[in-house]
């Protein structure tokens, strides 16, 4: 039996990866081919999908952006005898996947099994060395759990940067008789779409972190808090849960040992401020997403009023691999104290985007370049924002900058979740500083003034910097508001939306004036 | 079920896509919340509607990534061909269309989902060949179940 896999992924799918899996499937049938056609997740070179690969001799050779006119001939190319020499003639043929550079050049930790085969067959799952952190993990005491994460330097992958390990200590050793994990699914910034991909392509990689998340501070009950926007992720993930009950290592006895863990999906409701922890957890108690003043922190007061550990998508996947191949193995990747490997998001106008998981320490001018390639549209760059919708502009002087987060910060930048987002030469920076502030405006959870107003007095006075109204002075007012909803905004949302906005302005001032 | 309102507004809106002025009282009395309560959850989040909306739900993605390879033009050609404005639903109650804040797609933007589905780099010509397929599928609906 030979193999063909097709990949089963929100980009893949969008990109008529499904349609192309139908058309083979009805030709394989009608010839009675015997050839088995394997849904896998995608290895996130999103720019080459639908990316169809046939294995040969355990090796698996790939066919980029396959059309539904090409179905036919792919597979008279595979069935060749002498498809070696044959196969170099197709014009869609890639050669051996994992030779491609963009792949070659990566370092996958945390997306090492995506794309390799059916992201929801456990078998297939646990022949890659999943589960094996968990099974050490229940042979471990908590804290041993914990220093082990403390020691693998790993920090939250949210955007943030915070040392997981130390949030978890605080939630062990925070006293009460129920804790929660909850696992921060609501991956709202605009160019990112890690959590999506090992959501969908890995699933049971998130699962397994979270159990082990459980385990170390004695927490019994997991919530996956999962954006509306992503009905694919949220359909593979119920489906891995289901499963996961079925075979014992969810539920009343983990893995047969006497520990309880169970865990469910909950479905945001199109908000971007809910992505923020602490509206996050009012929006999973069933409230308005309204962000609460700290302290007290979620590791101590979280969940009705419960020690909780609130951790993105990526964390809690890279818990698995800690636990598997040990801190000190994970500690070896990164700089400084940028420990591990980075899941880059490139997107935007670019020629190959997708994801690149890299060790921190490289720099945006190798990925937009290097991996990227330039502009889809050919054009110049003219812009990249880093970080999402709240992140800078980053200068054109400053694109060398090696990507870890003290860097990133020493430039008023920050790396987030990992997006970047390319423009080109026919961006106008006004429009996008103008779409920061009315973006903020529209989502802001209005608990805090500066955010609630300022947002919208400063989508007031661009409009009168657009319509040439005292423009040096107006422009003076934005830096003034803009300083205001930094300094005294409740959360990220209002205090960092005058980042995009004060580099858009200082950056390509030719656009405001 | 701990937090059980989120869960219980998805499972009206998936019966009814929009949440029925009448059923408010009755979630709050069964949950033990008042009516204010209720509400103030539904206007808070985008996805719940107070109104009734066209039968497909149609999203256009404005983040950045898109809009760097062309959603501005894609959002003003789709309210010109559809004849709606966000948060509007077509005459024939077919479609609604409403803009989205990212669909995690942004590799291959600009983006756009219909109900549960999602599109890649959508052009204005794309847009309007996804329409066309939607209303031609709903034609046939229509006369079937005639």
């Amino acid at each position: 039996m030979r193999k063909l896999f097709i990949p089963n992924d929100t980009s893949a799918v969008a990109m008529g990866s499904n349609l192309v899996a139908n058309r083979f499937e009805e030709l394989i049938k009608n010839k009675s081919l015997d050839i088995q056609i394997i849904r896998n997740g995608s290895r996130g070179m999103f720019w080459l999908e639908p990316l169809v690969e046939f294995e040969s001799d355990f090796k698996r050779f790939g066919f980029q952006s396959v059309d539904l006119s090409e179905v036919e001939s792919i597979l008279e190319f595979i069935c060749d005898d002498s498809f070696d020499a044959a196969l170099n003639k197709h014009p869609k043929f890639l050669g051996e996947t994992e030779s491609i550079e963009y792949f070659k050049k990566q370092q996958r930790l945390s997306f090492f099994r995506s794309g390799l085969g059916d992201p929801l067959c456990i078998d297939h799952y646990s022949s890659l060395e999943g589960f094996t952190g968990l099974k050490k993990a229940l042979e471990m005491q908590p804290q041993q759990i914990v220093d082990e994460v403390k020691n693998s330097g790993l920090r939250g992958r949210g955007g943030a940067a915070f040392p997981t390990g130390i949030k978890w200590q605080t939630v062990l050793d925070t006293a009460h008789s129920k804790k929660y994990i909850v696992c921060n699914a609501d991956e709202g910034d605009s160019g990112t779409f890690a959590d999506r991909l090992l959501m969908e392509s890995d699933p049971y990689q998130l699962i397994e972190g979270m159990i082990i998340a459980g385990l170390a501070v004695n927490a019994n009950q997991g919530y996956i808090y999962l954006r509306s926007e992503y009905p694919f992720a949220h359909a593979t993930l119920n489906t891995a849960i289901s499963r996961c009950y079925a075979e014992g290592i969810l539920g009343q006895n983990v893995l047969g040992k006497k520990i309880c863990f169970e865990l469910e999906v909950r479905l945001g409701a199109g908000a971007y401020i809910c992505g923020e922890e602490t509206s996050l957890l009012e929006s999973l108690e069933g409230k308005r997403g309204l962000v609460r003043s700290k302290p007290p922190l979620p590791a101590i007061e979280g969940l009705f009023g419960c020690p909780t550990v609130v951790n993105n998508v990526l964390t809690l996947g890279a818990i698995s691999t800690i636990l598997c191949k040990g801190s000190d193995y994970y500690k070896n990747y990164g700089t400084g104290r940028s420990r591990g490997t980075l899941p880059v998001q490139l997107s935007g106008n670019i020629k190959r985007g997708g994801l690149i998981e890299i060790p921190f320490g490289i720099s945006l001018r190798e990925i937009v370049e290097d991996f990227g390639g330039g502009t889809f549209s050919g054009n110049p760059v003219k812009a990249i924002q880093v970080g999402g919708p709240l992140g800078a502009f980053v200068d054109r002087d400053k694109w060398d900058t090696p990507m870890d987060y003290e860097a990133f910060s020493a430039i008023n930048s920050m790396i987030g979740h990992g997006g970047i987002v390319v423009f080109d030469d026919q961006i106008n920076m006004f429009d996008q500083a103008r779409f920061a502030m009315e973006f903020c405006a529209i989502e802001s959870c209005g608990k805090c003034t500066p955010c609630r107003i300022g947002s919208t007095r400063g989508l007031e006075v661009l409009d009168k910097i657009s319509s040439k109204k005292d423009v040096e002075d107006n422009l003076i007012l934005l830096e003034e508001l803009c300083d205001t909803m930094e300094h005294s905004s409740l959360c990220a949302m209002g205090g960092m939306t005058p980042f995009p906005v004060k580099s858009a302005v200082e950056l390509y001032k030719e656009d405001f004036t | 079920m701990e937090g059980p309102l989120l869960p219980v507004l998805h499972a009206v809106m998936a019966r009814f896509s929009y949440i029925p002025k009448d059923a408010i009282p009755i979630i709050a009395r069964k949950l033990n919340l008042s009516s204010a309560e209720v509400s103030g959850v539904i206007s808070f989040y985008h996805d719940f509607k107070k109104e009734k909306v066209g039968r497909h739900k149609v999203q256009i993605c404005r983040s950045e990534a898109c809009q760097a390879m062309g959603s501005r033009e894609l959002e003003v050609h789709a309210k010109k061909s559809l004849k709606v404005d966000f948060g509007e639903s077509t005459n024939d109650d077919l479609i609604f269309l409403e803009p989205v804040y990212c669909l995690g797609n942004c590799a291959c933007s600009p983006s756009v989902r219909i109900d549960n589905e999602i599109h890649a780099r959508v052009t204005p010509s794309g847009f309007d060949k996804l329409i066309s397929d939607l209303r031609s599928v709903n034609h046939h609906k229509t006369r079937n179940s005639r």
